[in-house]
């Protein structure tokens, strides 16, 4: 019935709110010379490695901010993923994107803080939970478009403030699916969680975040 | 398919990932079903509002020890 995919392209129709921002860019196009930067840091070019870690540390540091949600945390997590990603330069194989590994190695370094900050909060090995709870409650009408109705901060702040309130294993998911576009086969790997297991929590954090976003959204809401 | 079903495939629809028949069914649904189509409009526009927020600028002393560990790191393995 359904085909796992690879990288996600979010069908945009049909659509009765605002059209798609135009700021977004597919993550494939935007660093066509990735691999000449990676080659040139595996032959021992430090300033190579160097320009990556100018490229993507603002990216690393929203996912492992993202994750923990403790600066301290996502500070570490982001540097010692830079650090391991150098040090194991030759294992990387190119059989992905560069971008796609690193991810991957700030996730598992993120997700060791947050294990250990809230050992009896989170498990990504628990079951797929049921269908039960899923219908959304709070169904009402959104302004067309409710992101001009903020400032760019105002409006960080509000998403700040629900992705926080998201359970962690929600939360991991929803990040590394929607905001850093890994694939669900990747997000399944990075994890080391199957991949319905994925989709489950990825619909949940998706339906989520819509209910937590309604109170900022809803038509004639007044900021 | 009913309300319950659309809910269901909610993201596969929206990620693009389900069959033609499954999409076309969805979609008759959300003809004649109004809060359907809110919801899926509602979280699609979520997903793009998480999509589109830039990742904010580093701290410029956070920044400066990530490259400090880095170049001690570069001269450590150089010797």
């Amino acid at each position: 019935m359904t085909s796992t995919g690879q990288k996600r392209s979010l069908d945009r129709t049909p659509t009765t709110l605002s059209t798609p921002n135009p700021r977004r860019l597919p993550s494939s196009v935007a660093l066509a010379d990735e691999h000449l930067l990676v080659a040139a840091a595996k032959s021992g070019d430090g300033a190579a490695f160097e320009e990556l870690v100018n490229r993507y540390e603002r990216k690393i540091f929203r996912l492992t901010m993202n994750i923990t949600r403790n600066r301290e945390d996502a500070e570490d997590a982001m540097q010692d993923a830079f650090l391991k990603s150098y040090a194991h330069l030759q294992t990387f194989q190119g059989d992905s994107r560069f971008y796609t590994w690193l991810v991957r190695i700030a996730a598992n370094e993120a997700l060791m803080r947050l294990r250990k900050r809230r050992p009896n909060q989170f498990s990504l090995d628990e079951p797929v939970e049921g269908e039960d709870d899923l219908m959304p409650r709070e169904i009402e009408t959104w302004d067309p478009s409710p992101e001009q109705r903020y400032a760019q901060t105002e409006m960080q702040e509000i998403l700040n403030d629900v992705i926080e309130k998201l359970e962690p294993d929600f939360r991991t998911v929803f990040v590394l699916r929607d905001v850093e576009e890994l694939s669900t086969e990747e997000t399944a790997k990075a994890l080391g969680i199957s991949i319905p297991a994925v989709k489950s929590r990825l619909l949940r954090a998706r339906l989520r975040l819509r209910q937590k976003l309604n109170q900022y959204f809803r038509k004639g809401e007044s900021n | 398919m009913n309300c319950k079903g659309v809910i269901r495939e909610l993201s596969n629809y929206i990620d693009g990932d389900l069959d033609l028949a499954m999409k076309q069914e969805l979609e008759r649904h959300l003809g004649h079903c109004e809060d359907c189509t809110m919801i899926v409009d509602q979280t699609k526009k979520t997903v793009e509002i998480f999509c589109d927020s830039a990742p904010v600028a580093l701290p410029r002393d956070m920044r400066a020890r990530l490259h400090e560990a880095l170049h001690h790191k570069m001269k450590e393995k150089l010797t």
